[in-house]
């Protein structure tokens, strides 16, 4: 996916999510949560369109999921920690999860295992640029930029330019076993 | 694995990097204590013992939450309820609990040393909670937690520290680390309780008040141990608070605006420090009990979190 493809795809998951918003009569109480490190910018991007299309700014707000993972132990060296920040009350909102791939679905588990520790939320939709198939857990995106077939021992890349990485582009890397 | 060290023993062995991995991960676990639910699942099933030979209520309490809120197990094991009041050596005791497969023992000894020589003999992590007059670590990190979040840096602060420092494990722990983080340390308190040579760790030593804490960014007020008082070091308490206690009006004369005040607790409220000053705005006593228990969870997390023969595997 190149530049203008990414941009298109964030266009239409912010789309998508005030239209489903609208539907449940979440519009006023959505809030857009990021998963460190691949979400944040893409959080970030969505809560400008859905500001537009809303009318109104909605919350945001950054989950770091190291303090929740399940393969500490297997790890050997405790992974970094990076900040979790909600400043705003969970209980009652409407909750976009945002990350950048959904692959096994482990991240995705860990970061509502978080989110419920801020509070209770009324619902969780998952947002990610590219679904790449392979989950482990069962864990689907409600919007996803972008379907990808994608091998096991390939990995897929999502790079931003506020990364400061140069144009915005998703790379699928590694050999196919 | 903290960089380097299996164990969180003595802040001298600690590289600058080191320090600052636990004072990083600390500012995360901090944002985890004010959370609506203040529980992470970091160490779930993971378990954490706290053998402790000494009195404490704060440090053994402190590491407690710090071992519950990732969710480790912790088992809190004081010697006056033990079998060492039945003659066990603090080894056969260290490798008895050890058997029952701690991942963590956090040990307070009146023997410097002691965390060392156990973790010498034992296989899990070692945390010194306070041994003899040799190192309180984690209190040393997290004297430079606090004083580092309220003066966001301490390349080029300048920092005091008063009081008994010859028997002060606190005062050790904060002259290892300080330093390795920018920080100059002037050192003050009676001759009789000032080592000799201690300038060589690259400190100042002041045996006036005034000019140790003239100027100074941060202060930290000793506690004077009550054992010590009425023997040769000093004679009495009134003089010591005369001359090294500080009370409001040395506070409001000396003090720079806007200069922290730090005692690591428990206080001799009208010996080392007057009421008005360990509670006025100077003072930072609270948040540094609250600071701790972030300091400890970050500790316990990259001690307990990895595994290094797995690591290697």
């Amino acid at each position: 996916m190149d530049a203008e493809q990414i941009e298109r795809a964030v266009g239409r998951l912010a789309q998508e999510i005030a239209d489903r918003a609208r539907a449940a009569g979440a519009a006023d109480a959505l809030a857009i949560v990021g998963i460190r490190r691949g979400g944040v910018h893409l959080a970030a991007r969505l809560r400008l369109a859905l500001t537009r299309l809303l009318g109104h700014e909605p919350p945001v707000g950054t989950l770091d999921i190291a303090l929740y993972r399940d393969d500490l132990s297997a790890r050997g060296v405790a992974p970094v920690v990076g900040p979790t920040d909600i400043r705003f009350p969970v209980q009652g909102k409407t909750i976009v999860l945002v990350d950048d791939v959904l692959y096994t679905g482990r991240t995705v588990r860990a970061a509502l295992d978080e989110l419920v520790d801020f509070g209770r939320p009324r619902r969780v939709w998952l947002a990610v640029l590219v679904d790449r198939g392979g989950h482990e857990l069962p864990i689907a995106a409600d919007f996803a930029g972008a379907h990808l077939q994608v091998a096991d021992g390939q990995d897929v890349q999502v790079r931003l330019h506020e990364d400061g990485q140069g144009a915005d582009v998703v790379l699928t890397t590694g050999r196919v076993p | 694995m903290i960089g380097r060290q299996k164990h969180c023993i003595a802040l001298e062995d600690f590289s600058r990097e080191e320090i600052l991995q636990v004072l990083d991960l600390a500012v995360s676990m901090k944002e985890v204590l004010r959370r609506p639910i203040k529980k992470v699942p970091s160490l779930r099933g993971k378990s954490v013992v706290n053998l402790f030979f000494e009195a404490s209520t704060r440090t053994r309490s402190s590491f407690e939450i710090a071992a519950k809120t990732l969710s480790a197990d912790c088992l809190n094991w004081t010697s006056a309820s033990s079998s060492v009041t039945k003659g066990e050596t603090l080894i056969d005791t260290a490798r008895n609990l050890e058997a029952m497969r701690p991942d963590v023992l956090v040990i307070r000894h009146s023997a410097g040393g002691a965390p060392r020589l156990v973790a010498d003999h034992v296989g899990c992590a070692v945390v010194s909670a306070g041994d003899g007059a040799h190192e309180h670590p984690s209190q040393g990190l997290l004297d430079c937690f606090t004083v580092r979040e309220r003066l966001g840096t301490l390349e080029g602060k300048t920092l005091a520290i008063v009081g008994d420092v010859s028997h002060s494990r606190v005062a050790r722990s904060d002259l290892h680390a300080f330093p390795k983080l920018g920080a100059r340390v002037r050192l003050c308190g009676p001759p009789t309780m000032m080592p000799s040579g201690v300038e060589k760790l690259g400190c100042t030593v002041h045996t006036d008040l005034r000019a140790a804490v003239e100027g100074a960014d941060a202060v930290i007020m000793l506690r004077i141990q009550h054992e010590r008082i009425g023997d040769p070091l000093i004679p009495n308490t009134r003089e010591y608070s005369k001359l090294w206690g500080l009370n409001a009006r040395k506070a409001a004369d000396w003090l720079k605006p806007g200069a922290l005040v730090l005692h690591p607790g428990p206080i001799n409220r009208g010996v080392e420090l007057s009421p008005e000053v360990a509670d006025g705005p100077a003072s930072v006593i609270l948040d540094q009990v609250q600071n701790g228990v972030a300091v400890r969870m970050a500790i316990l997390y990259l001690l307990a979190g990895g595994d290094a023969a797995e690591a290697k595997a």
